[in-house]
């Protein structure tokens, strides 16, 4: 079986699944229970100056699918509402009796030296593996100078990620929030701070959904509501971007990257590793069934790995990031062509549909004579779009068949169409 | 009472008890179970379901809606459709219909989404303020439409919505035809056949005159000149006789008799129970005849067919239901002899085993008994000859023994349309009848129209 075991900026773990610093990671009693279900690390939920903060309820909401399945999750609760005292004493404890592994510790003080200069040590005492700060927590916190109201502000990411290196002998990762317009500029920050690492996404600005009875949106806080953080499944594209980003970015090349962001089985971690993660943070897929979660991920993931010949996670971790690239620099001359299975096609009609009203007028509906319809793909007219593919509900039904043109590669930046394309 | 039956015993069973055995086939769907199988919809475009539903129920867009917490929507969707899309929704076969076709009813997948419950979750839940269809300003035109069975229920609807003036002519005491009649108990329970005909008549114009029996007191010429237009639904009245002696013998019923009495029944209680029963045919009837005396409390039930297992009417669903109700269904064998006892009365029937011989049925020459107190005939449904009598209604084409119309339910004599069961066009179901009273109403209303604009 394939070594799962990491070593992270440092940081070395028995398998690169982590608990987000969250509700999971609350306290002793959860962060127990989730090593005993074999997760590889935690980062225990964002401490603060004491006195600690207070949280309000409700706190969660959710986007659902048609079948009440969690398709975006969002909530209001603030970072830790336990004591300074308390939770370091946990982690102390928890981490003697829990050597193997990655046990991190989240912060979230104000943007005054003197305030992480008193907490670093403390918290370097507890004889944990590493600090992440909490640059991203959109919520609440922002409205008193911290979280994102840091990490929007690339010379306050830098800033603080310099006092954390200098107070301190830990790694220390930097938590960044999606909720900006270019993810590489926060990035490029924490790394001229010296940061050992990043990791993302935190969660995104959201409101899942409006009560239309009570006229307020959820959560509810008796007849108000709040905005709050979004993740879950739905995010994960917006962290895949965003992870890309900066693993392609030459300004960070070689900074670790933890990805966080809609990870709930092995084939999500694969994915972040594949676009350059050394290891992967799960928390609303771990909120929604529970820790046990973990043993699907690492079986999953060993036995895909196997199957790929990859005997480290650093075998394939970065692996798509060469393959991910500006627009510019797609082949204009690649062309696909859908083709329908016939005997696997259902005749739902939602390919033709899809494609008539909103697409190519590619696909031909063609009446039969027992009052059913055949759909064929209209070879000339198809731009290879895939939406067929996306709208039908049979899997491999539909295939995006790769043509050969007789033509040579050829980019934006070489198109002779191009009025400024680069002179050859 | 039933007369012919009235040496039989009593079911031991008290009223409560059999009233549970006879409750719901299918029980509705929960809310829970609503929105997860209307999630399973893929709405399809051209949708298969659609075009297996003999009344085109745009089903894609009604199951939409149920997934959108939109049951009013989603019942004004199907009742624009059909007007009883409720009874259709219990007694339709839709394992050889909308289920039959369903994209998810494929090889890979077997399980076709539950369209008939959802059908019945939407009008069950669905909760109207008014009757869900305004009527068109009043055009003047008067319609007869003779037999409130579900084609000519449907057709009046349609009428009255368009703005006509409509008379229903009934012979029974009860408007709603087969579905206050002739349908297993357990599939349509309570009273759901008058609700739904109360909700249907909400639209107003519609006037039932009961005790009016085509050839009785009616006569078709003098329709034709007192209204403009006539709508014949009047189904297949008589059952088919096996043509053997002993037939009148007591012990010995149309089946389609029998449920009449059981549906009308305020006390299961004190119908006859034919302990040890013999059913003869194959469909539909046959198998909700069998199963209801079987849940009476019968101890021996034979359900007695000519032909095999495929040829049989009854869906392999109908069958289902008889075999998980003890029912014993015997292929290859007809009747050959009424078998009475000393009083006269049925004791038994003789029959002949059959076998196909060159695509043709044949007496194999063995023969057997079946001991039964009460045999019960349900070979078909006949048309009853004496509705068409008088010299206009001579005049009416036939196909078969039917009467022939066109595509737009015309019969051969203009101005009058006929539907449902007594025409040869489509299949004998309730879901056929109600899409030929829209489709006749559809042509008498752009007839009646046509002729008023060049007036």
């Amino acid at each position: 079986m394939a070594d799962l075991s990491i070593e992270f900026a440092g940081i070395k773990a028995p398998n690169p699944f982590w608990l987000a610093s969250a509700p999971p990671t609350d306290k002793a009693y959860n962060v127990i229970r989730a090593f005993e279900a074999g997760w590889g690390g935690v980062v225990w939920k964002t401490l603060g100056e004491d006195p600690a903060a207070v949280n309000v309820s409700s706190r969660y909401s959710a986007h659902f699918g048609a079948n009440r399945e969690v398709l975006g999750f969002n909530n209001i609760e603030l970072i830790t509402d336990r004591s300074l005292e308390i939770n370091l004493r946990e982690i102390t404890q928890v981490k003697k009796a829990w050597p193997d592994r990655a046990l991190i510790v989240s912060l979230m003080v104000p943007c005054i030296e003197e305030s992480w200069k008193a907490i670093l040590p403390l918290v370097e005492a507890t004889g944990c593996d590493g600090i992440e700060l909490n640059f991203g927590c959109p919520h609440g916190m922002p409205e008193r100078g911290m979280g994102a109201a840091v990490g929007q502000v690339p010379e306050y990411v830098e800033r603080v990620t310099r006092w954390c290196k200098s107070y301190c002998a830990l790694p220390v990762i930097v938590k960044l929030t999606p909720n900006i317009t270019d993810i590489r500029t926060a990035a490029r920050a924490a790394y001229r701070g010296g940061a050992d690492a990043v990791s993302l996404i935190n969660t995104i600005n959201s409101i899942t959904s409006v009560d239309l009875e009570r006229m307020v949106a959820n959560p509810i806080v008796g007849s108000q509501s709040t905005h709050g953080g979004y993740c879950g499944s739905a995010v994960k594209p917006i962290a895949l971007n965003m992870v890309a980003e900066i693993a392609r970015d030459p300004e960070t090349r070689g900074l670790p990257i933890c990805g966080i962001g809609g990870i709930g089985s092995w084939r999500d971690a694969a994915e972040f590793v594949a676009l350059g993660c050394g290891a992967v943070q799960v928390c609303t897929a771990a909120m929604l069934h529970g820790f046990r979660i973990v043993e699907q991920m690492q079986d999953g993931l060993s036995r895909w790995m196997d199957s790929q010949g990859y005997a480290s996670l650093a075998d394939f971790s970065g692996k798509a990031v060469g393959n991910t690239t500006d627009w510019k620099y797609l082949d204009i001359n690649y062309q696909v062509i859908a083709r329908i299975d016939q005997d696997a096609c259902i005749g739902c009609g939602r390919c033709h549909i899809a494609c008539e009203d909103t697409a190519h007028q590619a696909i031909a509906s063609l009446a039969q004579a027992d009052g059913t319809h055949k759909y064929e793909v209209i070879d000339a007219e198809c731009v290879g779009c895939n939406l067929c593919q996306i709208t039908c509900p049979v899997q491999d039904c539909i295939e995006m068949v790769a043509q050969d043109t007789g033509k040579p590669f050829l980019d934006w930046q070489h198109d002779p169409r191009n009025p400024y394309r680069v002179a050859s | 009472m039933i007369d012919t039956l009235s040496h039989l015993p009593r079911p031991p069973a008290g009223a409560a008890e059999l009233a549970d055995r006879f409750g719901d086939l299918a029980p509705p769907l929960t809310a829970r179970q609503a929105a997860l199988e209307s999630a399973r919809c893929l709405y399809c475009y051209d949708a298969p379901c659609v075009n297996a539903c003999p009344s085109e129920i745009d089903i894609p867009a009604f199951i939409r809606s149920i997934q959108q917490e939109n049951v009013q929507g989603a019942a004004q969707t199907i009742l624009s459709a059909n007007i009883l899309g409720g009874s259709c929704a219990r007694v339709c076969p839709t394992e050889i219909l909308c289920q039959q076709a369903c994209v998810r009813n494929n090889a890979q997948e077997c399980a076709p989404v539950l369209i008939g419950l959802l059908q019945r979750h939407a009008l069950d839940h669905a909760q109207f303020s008014e009757h869900p269809f305004q009527r068109a300003p009043a055009s003047g035109k008067r319609i007869a439409v003779i037999g409130a069975g579900p084609a000519g229920l449907s057709c009046a609807h349609r009428l009255a919505l368009h703005g006509h003036e409509v008379v229903v002519f009934e012979a029974r005491e009860k408007a709603g035809g087969l579905n206050e009649y002739g349908i297993a108990k357990y599939k349509l329970v309570e009273d759901f056949a008058q609700r739904e005909l109360d909700f249907l008549l909400q639209i107003g114009g519609i006037e039932i005159r009961h005790g009016h029996r085509l050839g009785d007191d009616l006569s078709l010429s003098e329709l034709h000149q007192q209204f403009d237009a006539l709508f014949l639904g009047i189904g297949l009245a008589a059952s088919k006789r096996l043509g053997l002696a002993g037939e009148d013998a007591p012990g010995l019923l149309a089946a389609t008799d029998y449920i009449r009495e059981l549906r009308q029944s305020d006390d299961l209680s004190q119908l006859p129970l034919a302990e040890r029963c013999t059913v003869l045919g194959a469909g539909n009837t046959a198998i909700d005849m069998a199963v209801q005396m079987s849940k009476l409390g019968a101890r021996d039930v034979n359900l007695v067919y000519r032909r095999g297992f495929a040829e049989m009417g009854a869906t392999g669903h109908e069958q289902d239901i008889a075999k998980a109700n003890q029912v014993r269904l015997l292929t290859w064998a007809q009747p050959q002899e009424v078998l009475l006892n000393d009083q006269g009365q049925v004791r038994g029937m003789r029959f002949a085993r059959t076998r196909l011989d060159s695509g043709r049925l044949q007496s194999t020459g063995e023969s057997f008994e079946l001991a039964a107190d009460a045999i019960f005939s349900a070979i078909g449904q006949a048309f009853d000859g004496q509705a068409l009598v008088d010299p206009l209604a001579g005049e009416l084409k036939r196909e078969g023994e039917r009467i022939w119309v066109d595509q737009n339910l015309q019969t051969s004599v203009p101005g009058i349309y006929a539907g449902g069961d007594c025409t040869a066009l489509g299949q004998d179901l309730t879901v056929q009848a109600v899409q030929h009273g829209k489709l006749a109403a559809e042509a008498i209303h752009t007839h009646l129209m046509r002729n008023a604009e060049a007036a």
